[in-house]
């Protein structure tokens, strides 16, 4: 199980009709789903969806009463094929997963759903990581709407509005059968609030009856002649279907006066921020009454071309706001005003920014610019709107540009990457540098500071498929690494089974530290503790031999850089044919800290003998050259100034916070780099026996620190 | 077009300053920044206001700095308002910062400013990687954040919030909200701080103690520490517990110009600690020679830099590291004493210590008298077998009798140091520097004073130690080249600074080579 608990979270998922939900907006939407009467739920963990696949792990029993199927899916791909069970039978299914990452591994699953069409509502919670804080390549899902025809929900950041667009999306679904997405921005994700929450809703037709009553039609399979048909259904039957449906239910919403001279459209995401803009200029109060017309587009796909025009119709001009690019709806718009001649011009991307986060002043100078140009009386005597540029241009405020150091994400407090990374310069000092693909985990920050080892990251899982290029090399051999999450995900097959195959002559090295430890610590395969709900303990070492690997090396404690190194050197200099695969494993820190740490506490109170270990150095015997730190990076091992006028640089320290993994002392002893690393340890409540040899030996030493004592020459007067 | 808007009779629409209150807290992924805004927003609906709260931490979660945003604001006449997701420059009423760097960040992102913005900061320090990894000196400069607070914020709330936290057993959350509730900055009263934490329910009785330190620290704050003058060369020489050391000390002061006094007796007491009062003489005889070399050029001008600055670095330069010195530091009872206090052992509990040693037959030459050591490194036979005996690493428990007596022994070796091979090797280098030092001072004074600092090029242990060598070889090699040019002494700064970060970011040999060019 992974170690952390969301029991309190999982009793919001209880709350019962009338009832106030408060908390995040991604909790609100596990809630919304529950509500809607799914069957099935499923999904990959990521941010910013993580806490809803988290909460629904640890809701075994609500999910029990309401006879709905949980899954983690091995990847987006599985949880998007598990859609397939509404294809032929009325069930609700809902998968999570972060985009457009998660999108991309799914699209094969996803382009066959949206072909055959579905009978029950599937919906999928797109996580949208785009704009500040994320940590992929900035795209949209919209395309992915767009392509494989799929309608795509993009709710105002209301926990209101979002929870009844779950409820609507499954409805839309299968009015017009088609698979539905409910795309939601990392900000509305972490986004706290409240709604009314109604009672969960246990679906009328079963996963068992489905079991009980299997039905099949060969229309809704994927091959000719039945996938051209579908293409024409897609535009003949269901696209007026779902038009058809999102005006009936009003899915989109219109804002401010019925008449005005101009008019704003923007996607739902966007309206908070765009009520703030138009405060600023003086157009809005903080309650959202508006002087200016909105269209809200809850639903950016399909486009309403019938609210469009009704929208547009007798306004002088009228601007859209799209975050990202390509501008699809500007596009779009467009082309609904050419074909209906509608001469209304339509601003957007003129005004507003071709790329990036729509931050509230984005939005703004776009407003601005676009009343500038077509209705300048709007903005009346102009408010002085919120301006830090003179601040920022503050002759002092410029210099500390030049002295805020940049703050990267690491590796944790005695996190068991650390020690394996280090071994891996170790390695490159004395073999020069080898060309290193990366992967997606914790374990990318090897490419950050202090380490600075990897060249490319081609996606989750395909590390070792990004070195294939190398196989066959008879240059130095490269080096690719993997997690154990993404091993799982795909790496087995696509990386290690492909090496194996093609006789890849490179070295694989498999993190594994029993959890999909970015994400948020959930459970895998290869995970070590029992679950209760899932088949864990499978080593990954099993699966490498059975897909035909021969030279495998396991180190079951990554701390040991000086072992660490010496397997690492043996794969890069073996004579041995066919891929090296090296599986590093030690149990993920954080996790570790967060099972034991109350445990040792309870021990120490209970009287027990424990023994506390920590790591320390030895200042007078630092000497400053910050050697281990350009080997370690450890948040726990810093630098102090000391007040001596004959020091020139700080010298190494750590801090409490050190958990004593080891590394730093490992480190320096296998670099032969010097002796000022200790570690302390203290035992908590002795027994006699450790009392009495510590009488013995202290009093020894106490005897002989006098003896040399007295001979020394105190300089200080006592 | 603009003009004539602006002379337009129209009033602004909306009221666009009655706005939500804006709260950002800036923090390093780990330092309870979610805590710290779900109380907030607790606050403000506990006072039936409407509270929004959103973050981005993704990635950042793993200590990289990241920030949240919190809005409140009433409703009114049923209508709720509309919350913004991210903090707009210039528009923040309250910027909370766990860390002060993260401090300068925020005022970097333009959310602090001079007419609304209260800043409440830890001005304690989590150093960055780029601080900590940096060879030599790379620890960012504080006094540039305080500056800038000074002219962005309306009102500043500044001190040690991780210190106080931890001193009352907490962490630094507990500590900011107790601040923020010092500030006044929200119209809520303590007491609705204190319900707020009540309920999380956990660690409630050290969360309080800490906000309410912090509280009072704010309401009624310390007087600023008055700022001594530190002239320590003006006072009579310091009294020595040890007549041999008082004896030394007056030594120093008869031959010593005045400036390099506190230098020097800093570096004496170093010296005599290292070796024995002899060893101390031969210092006082150096420095004797050095000051002597120093009048003639001219150094009363320069306040004696040159003297001041080799009584430190020929202290470091005579205290080398080696077995003997490392053995003696780690078998002192002042060490114990002091890891005892670090990591908080009483004498209910035992405290030992296990040191991480790898020691090379390098070492042990060193150790062995001269002519011996010379003779057992030609034989390259038996030297290698001998290392590959010795050259592993070794886990010392240094408070278990036996390896404690070993070190002990180790430690008391100062009699085999002056002989030892080592030591011949260390005069020699000691002496050549010096020399060059002299040879240059006198036709170009800061040049002379920089031969001297390049000393601090040398530091660490084995491969360290061995590449400062060669850095310390290479620059001063080039210094002598450059000697004859008038702006040499700016040259061989450059040269030092970019030895010491070479292969992090300096880079030497392309240094010199630019030099090259120049003549």
């Amino acid at each position: 199980m992974a170690e952390r608990s969301f029991a309190k979270e999982v009793e919001h998922l209880r709350l019962g009709d009338g009832e106030v939900f408060r908390g995040e907006a991604i909790l609100a939407i596990t809630k919304g789903l529950l509500q809607a009467g799914v069957s099935y739920v499923g999904g990959y963990q990521g941010s910013p969806i993580s806490h809803l696949m988290d909460v629904l792990a640890d809701a075994k029993d609500i999910l029990g009463e309401l006879g709905v199927n949980f899954q983690s899916s091995a990847n987006e791909a599985t949880a998007a094929a598990m859609l397939s069970a509404s294809v032929m039978y009325p069930l609700r299914g809902a998968v999570a997963w972060k985009s457009t990452v998660g999108t991309n591994v799914a699209s094969d699953a996803l382009a066959n759903l949206a072909s055959g069409g579905v009978t029950g509502g599937t919906l999928v919670i797109i996580g949208e990581d785009y704009g500040e804080g994320s940590s992929i390549m900035q795209e949209r899902t919209h395309a992915f709407a767009m392509k494989s025809q799929m309608w795509l929900l993009d709710p105002r950041p209301d926990h209101t509005c979002i929870v009844d667009l779950i409820a609507k999306g499954f409805e839309l679904s299968e009015a017009s059968n088609t698979p539905v997405m409910l795309e939601v921005r990392v900000r509305t994700c972490h986004m706290h609030g409240h709604f009314v929450a109604k009672d969960n809703v246990r679906p009328a037709f079963s996963l068992d009856d489905a079991l009980n009553t299997p039905k099949r039609d060969l229309g809704r399979i994927v091959l000719p002649p039945a996938a051209y048909e579908h293409e024409q259904e897609k535009i003949a039957r269901r696209l007026p279907a779902a038009i058809d449906f999102v005006r009936r239910n009003k899915l989109n919403e219109w804002f401010g006066p019925a008449d005005g001279c101009v008019g704003i459209i923007l996607q739902g995401g966007m309206y908070n921020n765009v009520i703030r803009a138009l405060q600023y200029l003086g157009l809005s109060d903080a309650y959202g009454n508006t002087q200016v017309p909105l269209y809200v587009m809850n639903v950016t796909y399909p486009l309403i071309d019938s609210e469009v025009a009704e929208f547009v119709q007798g306004k002088d001009a009228v601007l859209i706001v799209e975050e990202g690019q390509p501008d699809y709806l500007e596009q779009a718009l467009n082309t609904v005003l050419r074909r209906r001649d509608i001469q209304t011009p339509l601003h957007g991307k003129d005004v507003l920014p071709m790329a990036g986060d729509y931050t509230i002043q984005a939005i703004m100078n776009g407003v601005q610019a676009f009343l500038d140009k077509r209705a300048p009386q709007l903005l009346g005597n102009r408010p002085p709107v919120p301006d830090a540029r003179p601040v920022l241009a503050d002759p002092k405020v410029v210099h500390l540009k030049s002295v805020v150091p940049p703050r990267p994400p690491g590796l944790c407090t005695g996190c068991p990457e650390r020690p394996i990374f280090a071994a891996m310069k170790l390695v490159q000092q004395e073999l020069g540098e080898h060309h290193v693909s990366a992967d997606i985990g914790c374990h990318l920050f090897s490419i950050l500071p202090p380490f600075n080892i990897g060249t490319t990251t081609m996606g989750f899982g395909l590390g070792a498929a990004s070195s294939a290029a190398f196989s066959q090399s008879g240059g130095k051999r490269s080096i690719a690494v993997m997690g154990d999450g993404g091993f799982w995900h795909n790496g087995l097959t696509s990386g290690i089974g492909n090496a194996v195959f093609n006789k890849h002559d490179g070295v694989f090295l498999i993190v594994d530290n029993f959890y999909s430890s970015a994400t948020g610590g959930q459970d895998i395969l290869s995970s070590r503790a029992p679950n209760k709900n899932r088949k864990t303990n499978n080593p990954i070492s099993k699966a490498v031999a059975g897909v035909g690997a021969t030279w495998v090396r396991e180190v079951d404690r990554t701390y040991d850089v000086g072992r660490m190194r010496a397997v690492l050197k043996e794969a890069l200099t073996t004579k041995e044919e066919g891929p090296k695969i090296i599986i590093a494993s030690s149990e993920c820190m954080l996790n570790r800290q967060r099972r034991e740490k109350p445990l040792v506490a309870k021990a120490i109170k209970g009287g027990q003998r424990v023994v506390k270990e920590r790591f320390g150095v030895d200042e007078d015997v630092c000497t400053g050259d910050h050697a281990c730190i350009r080997l370690s990076g450890c948040p726990s091992l810093s630098v102090k100034q000391l007040d001596d006028p004959l020091r020139d640089d700080p010298v190494a320290a750590i801090d409490n916070s050190c958990v004593a993994c080891g590394n730093c002392g490992e480190v320096s002893e296998a670099a032969a780099l010097c002796p000022s690393f200790y570690r302390a340890e203290v035992v908590h409540n002795p027994t006699g026996w450790d009392r009495f040899k510590a009488k013995l030996s202290m009093a020894l030493i106490g005897f002989l620190q006098q003896r040399r004592d007295r001979r020394r020459i105190v300089a200080e007067a006592a | 077009m603009r003009n004539e808007t602006l002379r337009l009779p129209l009033a602004a629409a909306g009221a666009a300053t009655e706005r939500p209150i804006t709260i950002a807290i800036v923090a390093m992924g780990g330092q309870g920044g979610g805590v710290l805004s779900g109380w907030i927003v607790q606050l403000a609906e506990d006072a039936g206001w409407v509270a929004q709260s959103t973050s981005v931490p993704g990635v950042a979660q793993r200590t990289g700095a990241t920030i949240y945003y919190v809005e409140m604001m009433p409703p009114a006449n049923g209508q709720r308002p509309i919350l913004a997701q991210m903090p707009t420059p210039g528009d923040v009423d309250i910027v909370l910062a766990s860390e002060f760097m993260e401090a300068g960040r925020s005022i970097l992102r333009g959310i602090v400013t001079p007419d609304r913005t209260t800043l409440i900061a830890s001005n304690h320090r989590s150093l960055a990687i780029s601080e900590k990894s940096a060879p030599g000196e790379g620890i960012a400069d504080s006094g540039a954040v305080v500056e800038a607070i000074g002219v962005t914020a309306r009102q500043q709330i500044i001190f040690n919030m991780d210190e106080l936290a931890v001193r009352n057993g907490s962490v630094i959350s507990s500590a900011l909200f107790g601040a923020l509730s010092g500030s006044g900055a929200l119209p809520f009263s303590r007491e609705d701080y204190h319900a707020v934490i009540k309920r999380d329910g956990k660690g409630v009785t050290a969360s309080l103690k800490t906000f309410d330190a912090a509280f009072d620290r704010v309401v009624n704050p310390p007087p600023p520490p008055v700022v001594l003058e530190n002239a320590p060369a003006k006072q009579a020489a310091p009294a020595a517990a040890d007549p041999r050391f008082a004896g030394l000390l007056t030594s120093l002061r008869e031959t010593l110009p005045e400036p390099a006094w506190a230098m020097a007796e800093a570096g004496l007491r170093k010296v005599v600690d290292y070796q024995d009062e002899r060893y101390g003489r031969e210092y006082l005889e150096i420095l004797g020679h050095v000051q002597s070399i120093d009048r003639l050029a001219g150094g009363e001008a320069h306040h004696y830099a040159f003297t001041e600055n080799a009584a430190k670095y020929l202290a470091n330069a005579m205290t080398y590291d080696d077995v003997i010195r490392v053995a003696d530091l780690k078998t002192r009872a002042t060490r114990r004493a002091r890891i005892a206090r670090e990591v908080g052992a009483g004498p209910q509990h035992i405290l030992g210590t296990t040191e991480f040693m790898h020691p090379r037959m390098e070492e042990i030459a060193g150790m062995l008298p001269a002519g011996f050591a010379r003779w057992l490194k030609s034989r390259q036979g038996l030297y290698g077998w001998l290392d590959r005996k010795v050259n592993k690493g070794r886990r010392v428990r240094t408070y278990s009798p036996g390896w404690f007596l070993v070190l002990y022994v180790l430690g008391g070796m100062q009699w085999l140091r002056r002989g030892s091979l080592r030591h011949a090797e260390e005069v020699a280098h000691r002496e050549e520097w010096l020399r060059c030092a002299y040879d240059l001072v006198g036709s170009n004074y800061e040049l002379g004073v920089e031969v001297l600092k390049c000393r601090r090029l040398i530091k660490g242990y084995s491969d360290t130690h061995a590449r400062g060598l060669s850095k310390f070889d290479k620059v001063l090699a080039e210094i002598r080249r450059i000697a004859p040019r008038f702006d040499a002494a700016v040259w061989a700064r450059r040269l030092r600074e970019t030895a010491i970060k070479d292969g992090e970011g300096g880079d030497l040999d392309g240094l010199i080579r630019t030099l090259h060019t120049l003549d």
